[in-house]
């Protein structure tokens, strides 16, 4: 491959910070190319230095916004930023329209400050496959935050909580049942509660409900706050950063930081592999152990158990009790 | 990249308003027509400087910048975006702008760089089509260069 002199090339301009290098291997890693591949591994050491943000929620809480005027607040504090906005992609045509950018117009001018829009390119969950992968880009280029923005979520879209340090989940009053749907999932990953829009009727009840839920909730030493923000104005955003530093340092000092950073890593590897074996096993090539093991089915000369575990003890050892 | 890895990639655009001009239909239009033909589309409202569809488009890595103007500031706009863009390392970036434009303007600005220019009567299925074409142009070129 003659790839390795452009990777080298990109890989030293992420780590020097420099703002189209950081664009173009994002849009290598979204792709998934050999060449973003290789560019990670040159960068991927230099990371772990930037503190991961998770902003998520349903659809119409002011999540954008919020991130906008979050980002600007911790702007202020001396952090630089980097930002993924994700945003669905169409399930008919592949396409997408990226519209949180537009909500984030007051950072634009700031060379602080990187963001970038990402489609789902329909990955399930609230992230796009790459996210974890943009992120890794923005730490090693040197960004001290790093705010990652999910689609609009319902129930079950949690997995921002296995790629963040801090989870920040943003509701608001009036959007019928959502408290529902946070008790259920939403709720349990959160570290910081933001009721966005408080100026609007029936943010007081939204507020104690959820002051309430949290106050049945176990939690391990970190009391969850429950914040109201209205995020048009700027108000309530100030607390909303002092929660969010509140919780680093909680993070670093009760040790917690290395779980979770042990916790993303293994949801990492584990979505990776996992991938990969669908895709291997999906067009698997001719003459491949996978081609052989079908064939040997087919044959009956092997089951399908066996066949399996072999196929999984040669590409990683043999997995406990079968040893 | 290998040249089937980048051709299989959604394209890209950015879509913006310059200058003094609230009329965002036309723009709204296309980007619905390019998301519906598979594109991601980032559009970025009203009234909008050059500096920030420039600096927008550098962090969005787009294939294609679309500008909607029909304020009748194309003259210094336009040329201002493709300096801008140059000046940032991105000339590669094919600008495409639509609205009211006289033709011998049109004629001047895709001789500087804008690579086409749309009327407010092109039906979105032209533009989809231009796009496609334009963008598939471009990375074969890449793909073998």
């Amino acid at each position: 491959m003659t790839a390795t002199g452009e990777a080298t090339r990109l890989a030293r301009g992420v780590l020097a910070g420099e703002t189209l290098a950081i664009a173009r291997m994002i849009s290598q890693v979204e792709r998934g190319t050999a060449d973003g591949t290789a560019d990670l591994a040159e960068i991927y050491r230099a990371g772990g230095r930037a503190r991961v943000i998770g902003v998520t929620g349903p659809a119409g809480a002011g999540k954008s916004t919020l991130v906008a005027v979050l980002a600007a607040e911790l702007r202020r504090r001396g952090l630089t930023i980097g930002i993924v906005a994700v945003d669905p992609t169409s399930p008919y045509s592949g396409g997408s329209v990226l519209g949180d950018r537009i909500r984030m117009q007051a950072l634009w001018d700031d060379p602080g400050v990187f963001i970038r829009s990402m489609a789902t390119r329909h990955a399930l969950g609230g992230l796009a496959r790459a996210t974890g992968d943009a992120v890794a880009v923005l730490d090693a280029a040197g960004k001290d935050v790093v705010i990652i923005e999910t689609v609009g979520v319902g129930q079950d879209e949690v997995e921002i909580a296995r790629t963040a340090h801090t989870i920040v989940v943003v509701s608001a009053p009036g959007l019928g049942d959502d408290i529902q749907a946070l008790k259920a999932g939403l709720l349990e990953i959160a570290d910081v509660h933001v009721v966005n829009k408080a100026d609007r009727e029936g943010a007081d009840r939204t507020i104690a409900e959820l002051r309430a839920v949290q106050a049945l909730a176990a939690r391990t030493g970190w009391q969850t706050p429950v914040l109201a923000t209205c995020a048009e104005s700027g108000d309530g955003v100030p607390a909303v950063a002092d929660a969010v530093d509140a919780h680093h340092r909680w993070l670093l000092e009760g040790g917690e930081l290395e779980d979770r950073e042990r916790a993303i890593a293994a949801y990492r590897l584990k979505t990776l592999l996992t991938a990969l074996v669908h895709e291997r096993v999906d067009r698997p090539t001719p003459g491949s152990a996978f081609a052989a093991a079908v064939d040997a089915l087919y044959r009956r000369t092997l089951d399908p158990w066996s066949a399996a575990l072999a196929l999984l003890d040669e590409a990683g050892g043999p997995t406990k009790g079968t040893a | 990249m290998t040249p089937a890895e980048k051709a299989a990639a959604p394209v890209r655009v950015l879509m913006a308003k310059v200058g003094l001009d609230g009329h965002d239909r036309g723009v709204k239009v296309v980007a619905r027509a390019l998301r519906d033909a598979g594109m991601e589309v980032i559009y970025t409202g009203l009234h909008r400087t050059p500096e920030q569809v420039v600096g927008s488009a550098l962090q969005e890595d787009v294939d294609v910048i679309g500008v909607s103007l029909l304020s009748g500031a194309h003259m210094t706009l336009l040329p201002r975006l493709l300096e801008l863009l140059r000046e940032q390392g991105i000339g590669d970036k094919i600008l495409i702008a639509g609205g009211v434009m006289p033709d011998e303007d049109a004629a001047a600005l895709k001789q500087m760089g804008v690579a086409e220019i749309f009327g407010q009567d092109t039906p979105p299925a032209d533009i989809v089509a231009a796009v496609h074409r334009m963008v598939g142009e471009q990375r074969a070129a890449v793909g073998t260069g």
